[in-house]
C-alpha cells in the first residue's frame, strides 16, 4: 500500500475521533439522533459489506440483530460482556448454517429464503418464550448510558467500515468483485467462491447481530416482535442502497439523510410517517438507482476528466 | 506422455445424453481439434474438463491423478484453464485488473502489486491494443476476447481450453488471432483444446482433430482426413438423399 492509498483509512480514523467526543457537548435529543445515525450506519454497511459487493441480496438483518437484542436481554444481567460474546458467537454460528445451506442459491431464492429466515426465528424465539420461559418480553435493566452505547456503535460502525477498505486493497476485494459480476469467471481463475462468500457473510453477520446487542439496554422493554421488526432489515438495505451499496463510504450517505428525515417526519406528520416515507423509497429507487456514491465518484471522474482536457488544450 | 485422460465420459441433462461415454487422451504439448455441428456435445465435454460441469458418469485424470470430483477452483489451481464461448468480463474492473485477479489466484497466488506487473505483461503478449485502465465494456470485441485469454494465461495453466475463441473476428484478426494461438503454443510449451466452427483455423493449427456428433467421437486424425472422411461430411451436411 503506497502513503497515498492509506489516507481514506486516516480519514475513517478522524472521522471517528471527531464524532466520538460528541455526546459531552450535545443534549439528549440529538444524542437520540445520533444514536440512530451509528447504529443504522453499522448495519447498512455490514449489510453492503457482504450483499453490495457479492450482490447476494439478503433481508436477514433484523433476524441477526434479534438474535443480539435477546442475547443481552437473557444474559446481560448476569453480565455484560459475556452477553456481547455470546451474542457474537450466536450470530457466527447462525450465519454459518444459513451461509453454507443458502450461498448456492441465486438472485430472488436467497432473497426470499434469508426473509424467511428472520420470520421462522422471530416464531422460533415466540414459541420459546411463550411455552418454555413462559415470558412474553422482558425488561432489560442495565445501567449502561446512551453516551456508552453510542460509542461502542460507533466503534462498531468505523470497525466494519475500515475492515471494508482494507479488503479493498487485498486480493479479497478482487476476487469479491468477480464474485459479484460473475461466479462462473471467478471460480475459473481459481477463486474458491464458496469460502470467500461465507467468510464475508459471517463477519457481515456478526456485525450485524453486536449492534443488536449493544442497542438492547437502550430499550429497557423488548418483545420478539420488536426485536425482530422486519422493517429494520428494509431500512438497513434502502439505506445502504441509496447511499451506494458497492463502496466502503457508501452506506453512511445514505443513512444520515434518510435517519434525520426518518425523524422529521416523525415529529411532523407522525399519522403519515409510514406513507411519506414509503414515497421517500420510491423516489430514491426512481431517481438514483445507482447510488449517491457512484453518482459522487461519476460527476468526479468527468469533472477531473474536463480539467486534463482543458489543461491540454491549453498546452497545445 | 499423457495429459488428461477421459474414461467413458458421459454427461445428460434430463433426458438428453449430451456426451456420451467418450473416451479421449490429451496429449502433452499437442494442439487438439475439438469440432462438430451444433449440438454434438463440444462445449460440454470442454466444461467438463475445466470443471464448471461434473460428469454424469466416466472418469477424469490429470497426469495420472483422478481429478473426476474436483470442480473449477480446483481445476485451475491443477493448471487448467478456460475462455468462455460467451465473453464473460466483469465490468467493476479495470482491463488490467480482470487479468491481475487471476495471477492473484489461479497457481501463481500473487499480492495485488506483482499480479498487476504480470497482468500488464500477459496484456502486451496478447497484443491488447486499449489503455490498460479503461473499463471492459468500452472495449471492442477482440480487445475483450484478448482480456479473456490473458486472463486465463494469467492462472498459469498447462492446459489451455478456447472454446470459440476465434468466433466473429474479421478477417485480419482472425490472421492475427491465429498466429497467436500458434506462438502461445510454441513459446509457452501449451496444451491446447480449441472447439471451433473456423474450419480455416483448425486446418491451420491442430495437430489432431477430434469430431464429436450427438456426443459421441465419430472420427479422429489429422484435420485433412477428418474433414475429407465421408462420415464427418455426413454428420455436417446429411445423408444423400434416397
Amino acid at each position: 500500500m503506497t502513503r497515498r492509498d492509506a489516507v481514506p483509512g486516516l480519514v475513517i480514523l478522524a472521522v471517528f475521533a471527531i464524532l466520538a467526543p460528541a455526546p459531552l457537548v450535545v443534549d439528549d435529543y440529538v444524542l437520540s439522533v445520533l444514536i440512530n445515525i451509528a447504529t443504522y450506519t453499522a448495519l447498512a454497511t455490514a449489510w453492503a459489506f457482504f450483499s453490495g459487493v457479492t450482490r447476494y441480496v439478503s433481508l436477514a438483518a433484523s433476524a441477526f440483530f434479534g438474535v443480539g437484542t435477546y442475547s443481552v436481554a437473557v444474559l446481560g444481567e448476569q453480565s455484560y460482556l459475556l452477553a456481547l460474546a455470546v451474542a457474537a458467537a450466536i450470530g457466527a454460528v447462525l450465519s454459518l448454517v444459513v451461509g453454507l445451506a443458502t450461498l448456492r442459491l441465486k438472485g430472488m431464492y436467497f432473497v426470499i429464503f434469508t426473509f424467511g429466515l428472520s420470520g421462522l426465528i422471530h416464531e422460533v424465539v415466540n414459541w420459546w418464550e411463550f411455552n418454555i420461559t413462559e415470558t412474553m418480553g422482558r425488561y432489560v435493566f442495565l445501567d449502561i448510558g446512551g453516551d456508552v452505547i453510542y460509542l461502542q456503535l460507533l466503534t462498531a460502525a468505523t470497525a466494519i467500515t475500515l475492515l471494508w477498505w482494507k479488503r479493498d486493497h487485498g486480493r479479497m476485494g478482487f476476487a469479491l468483485g468477480t464474485i459479484g459480476s460473475d461466479e462462473t469467471v471467478a471460480r475459473q481463475i481459481g477463486i474458491d467462491t464458496t469460502r470467500i462468500k461465507l467468510a464475508t457473510f459471517v463477519a457481515s453477520s456478526v456485525i450485524m447481530t453486536l449492534v443488536g446487542a449493544i442497542l438492547a439496554p437502550r430499550w429497557s422493554y423488548i418483545d420478539p416482535t420488536i426485536a425482530f421488526n422486519p422493517n429494520i432489515s428494509f431500512l438497513t438495505v434502502v439505506m445502504a442502497l441509496l447511499g451506494g451499496a458497492r463502496r466502503y463510504w457508501g452506506p453512511v450517505m445514505g443513512v444520515v439523510p434518510l435517519a434525520v428525515l426518518s425523524d422529521y417526519l416523525s415529529v411532523t406528520v407522525p399519522d403519515y410517517f409510514s406513507i411519506a416515507l414509503g414515497a421517500c423509497f420510491l423516489a430514491v429507487v426512481f431517481f438514483i438507482p445507482e447510488g449517491i456514491a457512484i453518482r459522487l465518484e461519476t460527476a468526479y471522474m468527468r469533472s477531473r476528466q474536463r480539467v486534463r482536457t482543458s489543461l491540454e488544450r491549453r498546452r497545445a | 506422455m499423457t495429459g488428461m485422460h477421459l474414461e467413458s465420459v458421459t454427461r445428460r441433462f434430463g433426458g438428453l445424453i449430451a456426451v456420451n461415454a467418450v473416451d479421449l487422451d490429451l496429449y502433452e504439448g499437442e494442439l487438439l481439434g475439438l469440432i462438430g455441428p451444433n449440438g454434438s456435445g463440444k462445449s460440454t465435454l470442454l466444461n467438463m474438463i475445466s470443471g464448471r460441469l461434473m460428469p454424469s458418469s466416466g472418469r477424469m485424470a490429470l497426469n495420472g491423478e483422478d481429478i473426476t470430483r474436483e470442480k473449477a477452483p480446483a481445476r485451475s489451481r491443477a493448471g487448467i484453464a478456460a475462455t468462455f464461448q460467451m465473453v464473460h468480463v466483469p465490468d467493476v474492473l479495470t482491463a488490467e485488473d480482470n487479468v491481475a485477479v487471476a495471477a492473484m489466484y489461479g497457481r501463481k497466488k500473487l499480492n495485488v502489486e506483482p499480479a498487476r506487473r504480470v497482468a500488464r505483461e500477459l496484456l502486451r503478449r496478447v497484443h491488447f491494443s486499449a489503455p490498460l485502465d479503461a473499463p471492459p465494456g468500452a472495449l471492442t470485441y477482440f480487445d475483450q476476447k484478448r482480456i479473456e485469454l490473458a486472463r486465463a494465461l494469467a492462472t498459469e495453466p498447462d492446459i489451455l481450453l478456447l472454446d470459440e475463441w476465434l468466433a466473429g473476428l474479421t478477417p485480419t484478426e482472425l490472421n492475427e488471432g491465429i498466429k497467436l494461438i500458434r506462438s502461445l503454443h510454441r513459446d509457452e510449451k501449451l496444451t491446447i483444446v480449441l472447439v471451433e466452427h473456423v474450419m480455416a483455423a483448425i486446418r491451420e493449427l491442430c495437430d489432431r482433430v477430434v469430431v464429436l456428433s450427438a456426443g459421441e467421437i465419430v472420427a479422429e486424425g489429422s484435420a485433412d482426413d477428418c474433414l475429407s472422411n465421408p462420415k464427418v461430411i455426413t454428420v455436417y451436411l446429411g445423408d444423400e438423399d434416397v
